[in-house]
């Protein structure tokens, strides 16, 4: 599984890497981004599909 | 003090979001206005002319659309910005940037601010959070009958913020007061409200003038020294941005924690389930934040416009009600249910788009603290139902009476 987080819709709400903090961390403005180029070990795919379902803004893209 | 406009006729065509009734029966009315009227966009003439959507999708449409929608005024009162004595607010900046602010001057109003706010400068405040929650507790003493609105929920936010502030503690009702005055008293006559105003302005200016002769390491030194573009804030962005905080940072917080606990009062299953497993308390706050979001936003109609097929004209007003996008059916499965281990849980009540909260990470630990430490000091309890749970009136949600009999402490 691949994650990517969609830097324009990303406002900062924080959702990803309250629920997820092994795949998602956040920079001094609250940007989030993906950890690790993106790879979702096979252990954690149901929390990139939590953080995924928990963001506002829709800015969590998940892909094969 | 009554509205000026008198009683409300028809929520669809002459609605009025600071009428006691409007709060008070909320879930309701929105019901209503989806089912019973097919009117997924209500009119009001009040204000000088108001629209209020509630569906999901016209809510986000409006928060992402800044070119049709500024945020010159956030907060619905009886005179329109453009008639603003002595001036209209300054158009991108607003008088509490970045809230008010438009882009592209909003970015840089809002970068300025957002450090400072991130969880990992907020995230250490945990302990003083906590430990004044348990204070407020201790000074309620051994008594049965507490009002935790009253005696907990509105003084927990509003000592952090003035602390982070470097604003006297003791000074709590004084920012009370001139929220409530920000936020409740919006249909009230507009001499009464100015000179309110005057009071406050003269205190803020006393405590900025403090900082400046005395500077030290808070938000309002900080402000002080910070830069846009090679400049230093006018002593206007200054005040408004204090203000700013004040406001969003007190009756809001208030209102999530006194929702919170107004549930956990009203529902036996829920307190005990929180109380046997603490871990669960933070995913049942974002169900609390989902179903009671205390912020209903407003914007401004820049200029006419048709939004699916009403007619907006220039300067209208146009709430935001997150609460009611929360409630959607189309994005909520059981929206009218408060499932407290919802996983799913695409709540908007921290808004959307560029003007996300930018204290949701402070609101979020607040809220959660004050959870935890309720339960654990008192792990039974329930609403005294002798006495009147009174919700506040205007954009902001929240209980603000809240009669708790206590039946368990530790």
């Amino acid at each position: 599984m691949q994650i990517r987080v969609d830097a324009e819709k990303c406002q900062g709400h924080s959702r990803c890497y309250a629920l997820a903090p092994e795949l998602f961390d956040i920079d001094d403005y609250g940007n989030a981004h993906e950890l690790n180029d993106g790879v979702v070990p096979p252990e954690l795919e149901v929390r990139a599909r939590l953080a995924q379902a928990n963001c506002p803004e829709f800015a969590i893209i998940i892909g094969d | 003090m009554p509205s000026i406009y008198g009683p409300v006729t028809d929520w669809a065509s002459d609605f009025d979001h600071a009428e006691p009734a409007y709060n008070a029966n909320v879930h309701q009315i929105w019901d209503d206005l989806l089912n019973k009227q097919q009117c997924p966009v209500a009119h009001t003439e009040r204000y000088g002319g108001a629209w209020l959507p509630i569906t999901h999708e016209h809510v986000r449409e409006i928060a992402y659309d800044t070119e049709h929608f500024t945020s010159r005024s956030v907060v619905v009162g009886v005179t329109k910005p453009s008639q603003f004595d002595p001036q209209p607010p300054p158009s991108p900046i607003g008088n509490a940037p970045p809230i008010s602010s438009d882009p592209p001057f909003h970015a840089e109003a809002r970068r300025l601010l957002l450090p400072a706010f991130s969880p990992k400068k907020i995230d250490p405040w945990a302990p003083e959070i906590r430990r004044i929650c348990h204070q407020l507790i201790d000074e309620m003493g051994d008594v049965q009958f507490i009002d935790a609105a009253q005696q907990y929920s509105q003084d927990i936010p509003v000592q952090v913020i003035a602390r982070m502030l470097g604003f006297p503690v003791e000074d709590a009702d004084k920012f009370r007061n001139f929220v409530h005055l920000v936020l409740e008293s919006v249909n009230e006559d507009r001499e009464t409200r100015l000179a309110k105003f005057m009071i406050f302005d003269e205190y803020l200016t006393v405590q900025v003038n403090d900082h400046i002769l005395n500077p030290r390491d808070d938000l309002t030194t900080y402000l002080l020294n910070a830069e846009i573009m090679g400049n230093k804030l006018s002593p206007e962005h200054v005040g408004g941005t204090i203000i700013l905080l004040l406001v969003a940072g007190i009756d809001t917080t208030w209102s999530g924690i006194g929702s919170s606990l107004w549930h956990l009062a009203s529902n036996a299953v829920d307190r005990r389930r929180l109380v046997d497993n603490p871990a669960m308390i933070p995913v049942a706050v974002e169900e609390f934040l989902r179903a009671y979001a205390p912020v209903t936003m407003a914007r401004l109609v820049r200029e006419d416009f048709d939004f699916h097929g009403h007619a907006m004209k220039e300067e209208d007003w146009v709430l935001l009600p997150f609460p009611a996008a929360n409630r959607d059916p189309k994005v909520f499965d059981n929206a009218d249910a408060v499932i407290i281990d919802r996983q799913e849980n695409r709540h908007a009540a921290f808004g959307l788009g560029i003007h996300r909260c930018l204290g949701s990470n402070l609101a979020r630990l607040e809220m959660n603290i004050a959870v935890e430490v309720f339960l654990e000091r008192f792990p039974d309890f329930e609403l005294n139902e002798s006495e009147e749970v009174t919700w506040s009136v205007g954009q902001v949600r929240g209980p603000r009476k809240l009669p708790v009999r206590v039946t368990a402490r530790s």
